[in-house]
């Protein structure tokens, strides 16, 4: 595939379902490539129709294990499956090991299955600058359940819950106490919460304990989604269907409360968001020269003029 | 448009075959990462086809095949043939691992472009794909 080819065939392959078209389409968009924006043109119309997925929660709790596991579910019942992972680039080399799809290579002869592995490439949040443009060809692809693992996560990483429209947060039996699941920012984020790993000892405290500070809240204003906590294990697939069947649920809620066109709305502002300030961001920063940083060196202007100047140009 | 960095370039890590040594294939992992690469491992025991569809999905710039059990006469070419076949004939297919010196030149001609013995410098490996590796995305 030559990338000198028009933008408007590969389009049309990519909505007709070729894998090796959507791989290419992801690579020109992910790059940010000149055909990105006529591509994302192209698959727009398709958005919002699929369930987006996102898989969250530490290093090491068992995601990428996870997502197979939830892939092989969608297979048997004949669904296709988009999966995009995302690993961290090193802030240093600019490099990234993408070790997620390890995980999920049992189904890489499946053609109904498409697994992509990014970089996140400087953004930070467990996601990268262009995920919705990856999103958007996976979903033109014709996938029936998208799934986007993030680079594993800390307390207040909650980016995810603006991309996705089911958040399914993923921790262990060792990840601590009721006092740890109290806390702001994921706790507060995650539709369905799942202890993973409950092959391990400590399963029915982990799960006691979020139920415990998920209902702290609870008690003055009721909510109409009751967040749930299912055990799994990676391991044995204990669970699973119980995680796919409360993923579900939550997809039948945002359709029937208005809660999913609420979160659509989010996304498309989170995606005008991030397509708008890194054009403006890139171009200001191109504009900055030697010259003015040597005026600063200097001490003639200083950062805050600098910085004006080159948002006015 | 936005400005572009240049893009890193994407390289798959595989193991074909029956052999589940990936030391070596994993210290390759790790000094492409810290030389600015997106590595992808797809950890040991793939087959051909598994390792292709990779390449596929990922849109990887370059393949580098790791085997010390000595089927590589069989599985570097079947590889590369798989990849013609899916219209991957522009990726880049190195290899290394426990391969006899008269082997070199018929994978050669079989189109696994560099095949790196044992103790091959790392900046050596890292030098071949930058060198290599503008030429194979200009022309995808």
């Amino acid at each position: 595939m030559k990338s000198s080819r028009p933008s408007a065939p590969l389009a049309e392959r990519v909505l007709g379902g070729d894998t090796a078209a959507a791989s290419r389409a992801l690579s020109l968009i992910v790059d940010e490539a000149p055909e990105a924006d006529a591509l994302s043109k192209a698959f727009f119309a398709r958005s919002g129709s699929v369930q987006k997925l996102g898989v969250c929660g530490p290093p090491g709790a068992g995601k990428s294990t996870l997502t197979a596991r939830l892939v092989k579910h969608y297979r048997a019942r004949g669904l296709k499956v988009g999966v995009l992972a995302v690993d961290p680039s090193s802030p240093i080399s600019g490099g990234a090991f993408l070790g997620d799809r390890l995980r999920i290579q049992e189904h890489a002869l499946d053609e109904g299955v498409f697994i992509r592995s990014l970089a996140s490439r400087g953004k930070i949040g467990g996601l990268s600058h262009t995920i919705f443009g990856a999103i958007h060809v996976l979903e033109a692809w014709g996938c029936r359940r998208l799934i986007i693992e993030t680079v594993g996560t800390g307390q207040d990483e909650v980016e995810i819950a603006r991309v996705a429209d089911t958040v399914l947060y993923v921790t262990t039996p060792s990840m601590g106490d009721e006092i740890q699941a109290m806390k702001a920012g994921v706790m507060e984020v995650g539709d369905v919460f799942v202890v993973n790993k409950a092959d391990l000892a400590g399963k029915d405290k982990a799960i006691s304990d979020l139920k415990t500070a998920l209902g702290l809240g609870a008690a003055h204003e009721p909510k109409p989604w009751h967040t749930p906590v299912v055990g799994t294990s990676g391991l044995t697939g204990e669970g699973v269907a119980e995680l796919a069947a409360a993923a579900e649920a939550h997809w039948a809620y945002l359709k029937d409360s208005g809660e999913g066109k609420r979160r659509l709305k989010e996304q498309h502002r989170e995606e005008i968001s991030l397509y708008v300030s890194r054009r403006v961001y890139q171009t200001a920063l191109s504009r900055l020269g030697d010259k003015d940083l040597d005026a600063l060196l200097a001490h003639k202007t200083d950062p805050a003029t600098v910085g004006a100047k080159l948002l006015k140009k | 448009m936005v400005e572009t960095a240049k893009k890193p370039f994407r390289v798959l890590i595989a193991k074909p075959g029956l052999d589940g040594h990936d030391r070596g294939a994993k210290v390759i992992v790790r000094a492409l990462r810290d030389a600015g690469f997106e590595v992808i491992y797809t950890g040991i025991r793939q087959t051909p086809e598994m390792i292709v569809a990779a390449a596929m999905q990922e849109d990887v710039d370059a393949v580098g095949l790791s085997l010390l059990s000595g089927a590589h006469m069989t599985l570097f070419p079947q590889i590369v043939e798989l990849l013609k076949k899916r219209g991957l004939g522009d990726v880049l297919v190195f290899g290394g691992g426990i391969i006899p010196d008269e082997d070199v030149k018929p994978l050669s001609k079989k189109g696994v472009d560099k095949v790196f013995g044992p103790g091959t410098p790392l900046t050596a490996i890292v030098d071949y794909l930058n060198e290599k590796l503008p030429a194979v995305r200009a022309a995808r």
